[in-house]
């Protein structure tokens, strides 16, 4: 079964009153996903920088939905539906929009170009905190909001008008016949897949932190400082996530209301199988769950079913949450072991990664001839543009505003460093051991 | 090493673009985009490997 038989052209038509106002409805439950993230990001770090860590998050969406407002959402283009094209082989390629400045005409803009509008100004402040995690303990204030706002500036727009606003990957299916185009509702690949990625390009310009990979070469065990705050996380973004999915299904599926609940419990599901799996995961190899580790397969879960959980029936949502729930302990296993890859927050797994299977599953279970290729060409997109031209940026910006706090401010903690007191003043911080 | 796999990522994507263009059946469109993403892999993975902090030296 298939709820919703995607392929609906964004421009076919117009929303009715009603699923305009539900729309606005779930677009202001949609930020608990955003607070769901940013708790994460906080207690997966350490207690002598959980003060910098949760400002960070708030500095950050600021700097993100502002420069968005200024310049980002004249090229996402999503309140004119115009975009720069380019011809080649007798197709367009349309490759950025050019919507106003400034949001200008904002106001005579149809409401439904407004919702729109709001859901990537959202989408954007997901975005761009994402990485702060993976910068965890190293990663100054002020660079991580300037790389916010390259992202929002440069990064993002694109991806959103070639995604939801008519672009390029969005067209694959009118000038290719590849199924309905690229398809991606809920944000996996603007949102996740690009902030993931932008994490892998942070932790390699920021180094590992201080201690983290020991003269042998082997891994220093660094855990979260606040589980409570990483799980409770879990269950804020749930309630985002339920609200965000849906409206992404509204606005650029045009999803009738008989088919919301079925995107719900999709998005329910593709958590719950993620965690269990994840669950039985680390309780094989290490004889008992691991709470970061299912938190990350819980995330893991729902940042796949952004890319399919419009699309996919109950069962296949579970295999899809399965899929994530099995491989995300295992690929964070990897890539700080293997690969020294100080990855704090785990967002190159739980977002770049998981983002790019819940985009492949889209492709497999969705109907439509070409499906499959659609996505295909998207994720070639978002691996070969996407980390490349993110990773030049954030070393051109390392240059102007250093990335990494220096030896000392690593050592006091950000919190000192950064802001002159800790989060927890009352609390007597132990000595790190890694540190000798 | 770490530039040049990121420089042969986006070498791999407009094969994918390439393949779209050049061919209208489905089945060699398929070959070549995974091709493509295979391209993309083989720079992640030189990126990656050197990105790695060299074995044997203490980290900063």
């Amino acid at each position: 079964m298939n709820p919703i038989v995607p392929g609906i052209p964004v421009e076919s038509a117009a929303l009715s009153e009603a699923m305009q106002a539900l729309t606005l409805a779930l677009l202001l439950v949609a930020p608990l996903a955003i607070a769901g993230v940013a708790l994460i990001n906080t207690g997966l770090g350490r207690s002598r920088s959980a003060a910098q860590a949760l400002l960070g998050n708030l500095a950050i969406l600021a700097v993100a939905v502002v420069v968005f407002a200024l310049a980002g959402g004249s090229l996402a283009g999503g309140l004119s539906g115009a975009g720069h094209s380019f011809h080649v082989a007798g197709k367009s390629w349309n490759w950025a929009g050019s919507s106003p400045l400034l949001l200008g005409g904002i106001g005579s803009a149809p409401v439904q170009a407004q919702l729109g509008l709001l859901f990537e100004f959202l989408a954007v402040a997901l975005a761009a905190l994402i990485p702060w995690g993976s910068g965890a303990d190293r990663w100054r204030l002020v660079a991580g909001c300037a790389a916010a706002a390259v992202t929002s500036a440069l990064v993002f727009p694109f991806i959103a008008h070639w995604v939801w606003n008519g672009g390029w990957l969005a067209q694959l299916g009118a000038s290719f016949g590849l199924g309905s185009g690229f398809i991606d509702p809920g944000g996996a690949a603007s949102v996740h897949v690009a902030g993931g990625l932008s994490a892998l390009a942070v932790i390699w310009i920021a180094g590992p932190r201080k201690g983290k990979f020991a003269r042998d070469g082997f891994s220093t065990a660094m855990p979260g400082h606040n589980a409570v705050y990483v799980l409770f996380g879990c269950l804020l973004a749930l309630v985002g996530w339920l609200a965000w999915n849906m409206a992404g299904a509204i606005l650029w599926f045009h999803a009738p209301l008989g088919t919301l609940p079925v995107t719900a419990m999709n998005t329910l599901l593709a958590a719950a199988a993620a965690l269990l799996a994840t669950f039985a995961v680390t309780r094989f190899r290490f004889g008992k769950p691991d709470a970061s580790l299912c938190a990350n397969g819980w995330l893991a879960g729902l940042v796949a079913s952004s890319a399919c959980a419009a699309v996919v029936s109950p069962g296949e949502s579970i295999v899809v949450g399965l899929v994530a729930g099995i491989a995300t302990p295992l690929l964070v296993e990897l890539l700080e072991l293997a690969l020294s890859i100080d990855d704090p927050s785990g967002a190159v797994t739980v977002h770049a990664a998981a983002g790019l299977w819940g985009l492949l599953a889209a492709g497999l279970f969705a109907p439509g001839r070409g499906q499959l290729l659609a996505q295909m060409v998207g994720i070639a997109a978002l691996l070969g543009l996407v980390l490349p031209i993110t990773y030049l940026l954030f070393a051109l910006l390392n240059r102007l505003v250093p990335f990494r706090v220096d030896s000392d401010g690593e050592r006091m903690g950000m919190d000192l460093h950064e802001l002159g007191g800790g989060a927890y003043p009352e609390f007597v911080i132990h000595r790190d051991e890694s540190y000798r | 090493m770490k530039y040049a796999g990121l420089l042969v990522m986006p070498a791999g994507f407009f094969l994918s673009i390439a393949a779209l263009i050049l061919f209208p059946g489905l089945a060699e469109r398929g070959v070549f985009v995974l091709c493509g993403l295979a391209v993309e892999g083989l720079g992640l993975t030189v990126a990656v490997r050197g990105h790695m902090p060299p074995r044997g030296e203490r980290q900063p």
